[in-house]
């Protein structure tokens, strides 16, 4: 089950395809980074976090008693949040079967985000729905 | 620009738009907006000559060095060794043959480590370097005091962004057998005092090594006055290309020491029990060298040493001023390193942002600097940031750029705070 905080996929792509210029897309992406559910600070350690970013990136994922795929992330970088929010919009509440078939990197290209996201950003990013296919091949 | 900005460069005497218009890329544009380039520490653009003279290489004389009996084979081997007297010229050192042309700093002080950390370094050694080091100047000498038994050691820097000192010399003992050092720091803009540290460690009998890769542009380079071993720089940092650097040393040093790789044209002989070595600087440049690189190299110090290297100066502390003051003025924000006489390299953090957010903002307005590390991660546990956002001036930076700096930290700050 979606955090409330995280809007669904549908919603985002919404949003997005109204806001025209770069800004307000930003803009969006910082908010719904700063609306992100809080990560304990006992997550935050090494074991959680995720390389290939220039912040600090630490992503949980939990398998609850109904099969379902519970995932904490958060970032030091509001942008970072933003796209973290993203991807919780499309991974949590699923179950190890859905989340391997979701085609992350297909929404991603779908929401123009790429074009916003420097080739070292869109590398963090891509590890971040790396990480969340490795621990969902082994739930 | 407005009036009063160029009112303000003109008073240093210097005309930033004669020099800015030899750049052709300057005038270019990055998300519709006019190109403002302040990532110089990372990597400077090139003036017209110097794309002229790699231009020129390929179109009308490339051939390969060293070896051929034929006309273009002499042309490129007298462009080359030429390139290596301007080089030699630049920082004042007596014999061209000082110089060992290599792929970059990087590779210099990989070479410089290996070779004579190998032939020099015992256990119970110790390579004393400083905490604002690039991991260029820090990683070859771990890699080859592992192997040694040695131990590498750094000396601490200030609040202020300077070396201690104090504590550089009460660190240097007869354990210390080299001493490797940074002239401008690439993530805080502090002109170390280089001629002091190296005369302090050669009272202990210690090699010295200098990383001049930012100083080559900030201050005139001269070794005999350095009266250091050893003094590298690179070639895209001084406005020439990638890919080509210099590791200048003493004859008599670079004759004792062991080559780093082996190949063509560094031997007199090669026999299959055997072989011997050139003298320097052939010993050191195995294989076909970049010699297209080398005569760019050559035509920026030819640009470069045309200019007024004063005025230069002079505007570039102007800057140094000007981003000091402006960069004040926006909320929450802490630059690393306020030595007095820094050059115009900003790295600032600010309480309302990480570094990686501020970047896609600015990069959007069309203004180019770089987040994270910088390659000096001790430096940055010095100064307890994970990361931070660096803009770097050249010569040809103006103070409206440093004014667009300011204007898209305040619209990041909006956007985020």
């Amino acid at each position: 089950m979606s955090a409330p905080a995280v809007p669904t996929i549908d919603e985002i792509q919404d949003t997005f395809e109204l806001l025209g210029d770069w800004e307000e897309r930003f803009g969006y992406l910082i908010d719904l980074g700063k609306k992100l559910p809080a990560m304990p600070e006992e997550d935050r350690v090494e074991a959680n976090r995720v390389h290939g970013c220039q912040a600090s990136v630490w992503l949980k994922a939990d398998l609850l008693e109904d099969q379902r795929l519970a995932l904490k992330a958060a970032s030091d970088a509001h942008i970072v949040n933003g796209l973290i929010a993203i991807m919780l919009s499309l991974f949590d509440g699923s179950t190890p079967a859905e989340a391997r078939a979701i085609d992350a990197k297909a929404v991603v290209e779908k929401l123009g985000l790429s074009e916003h996201l420097s080739p070292t950003r869109r590398n963090g990013l891509w590890a971040m729905i790396e990480r969340i296919k490795t621990l969902t091949a082994n739930a | 620009m407005n009036a009063a900005t160029r009112q303000t460069e003109s008073s240093t005497g210097f005309d930033v738009d004669t020099l800015r218009a030899e750049f052709p890329n300057l005038s270019r544009h990055v998300h519709g907006k006019p190109l403002v380039y302040l990532d110089n520490a990372a990597t400077k653009h090139k003036p017209q000559p110097v794309i002229d003279a790699i231009d020129a290489f390929y179109r009308s004389g490339n051939s390969n060095v060293h070896r051929g009996m034929h006309a273009l084979s002499e042309e490129a081997t007298a462009a080359f060794e030429e390139a290596r007297s301007s080089c030699a010229a630049f920082i004042g050192a007596a014999d061209p043959r000082e110089i060992v042309f290599t792929a970059g700093a990087t590779d210099a002080l990989n070479l410089v480590a290996h070779s004579l950390g190998g032939m020099t370094l015992k256990p119970g050694d110790r390579v004393l370097l400083t905490e604002m080091e690039h991991h260029s100047n820090i990683v070859p000498w771990q890699l080859i005091a592992e192997r040694c038994g040695a131990e590498v050691i750094a000396a601490p820097v200030t609040d202020a962004g300077e070396i201690d000192l104090v504590a550089y010399e009460g660190l240097l003992d007869e354990r210390v057998k080299i001493a490797s050092m940074v002239a401008v720091s690439n993530t805080l803009g502090t002109v170390n005092p280089v001629p002091e540290m190296v005369r302090l460690a050669k009272n202990v009998g210690a090699a010295t090594v200098i990383d001049a890769t930012q100083a080559a542009t900030v201050h005139p380079i001269d070794v005999a006055q350095i009266g250091c071993d050893f003094l590298t720089f690179t070639g895209h940092k001084l406005f020439g290309p990638t890919g080509v650097g210099v590791l200048w040393g003493r004859r008599e040093l670079l004759n004792t020491m062991p080559p780093y790789k082996g190949g063509g044209e560094m031997i007199t002989s090669v026999k299959l029990t055997g072989s011997t070595y050139a003298e320097a600087p052939m010993r050191f440049e195995a294989g076909t060298p970049n010699i297209a690189g080398a005569v760019g190299l050559g035509a920026a110090i030819e640009w470069f040493t045309r200019q007024d290297r004063d005025a230069m100066r002079a505007h570039e502390r102007s800057l140094a001023q000007h981003g000091r003051e402006r960069l004040a003025e926006v909320e929450g924000l802490r630059v690393l390193g306020e030595s007095p006489t820094k050059a115009p390299i900003f790295s600032f953090v600010v309480d309302w942002a990480h570094p990686y957010d501020i970047g896609p903002i600015l990069d959007r307005r069309g203004i180019a600097v770089r987040t994270g590390h910088h390659c000096t991660e001790p430096l940055m546990d010095r100064f307890g940031v994970p990361a931070s956002v660096r803009a770097s001036c050249a010569a040809y930076t103006t103070h409206a750029e440093i004014d667009a700096l300011i204007d898209g930290l305040k619209k990041a700050k909006d956007m985020l705070g």
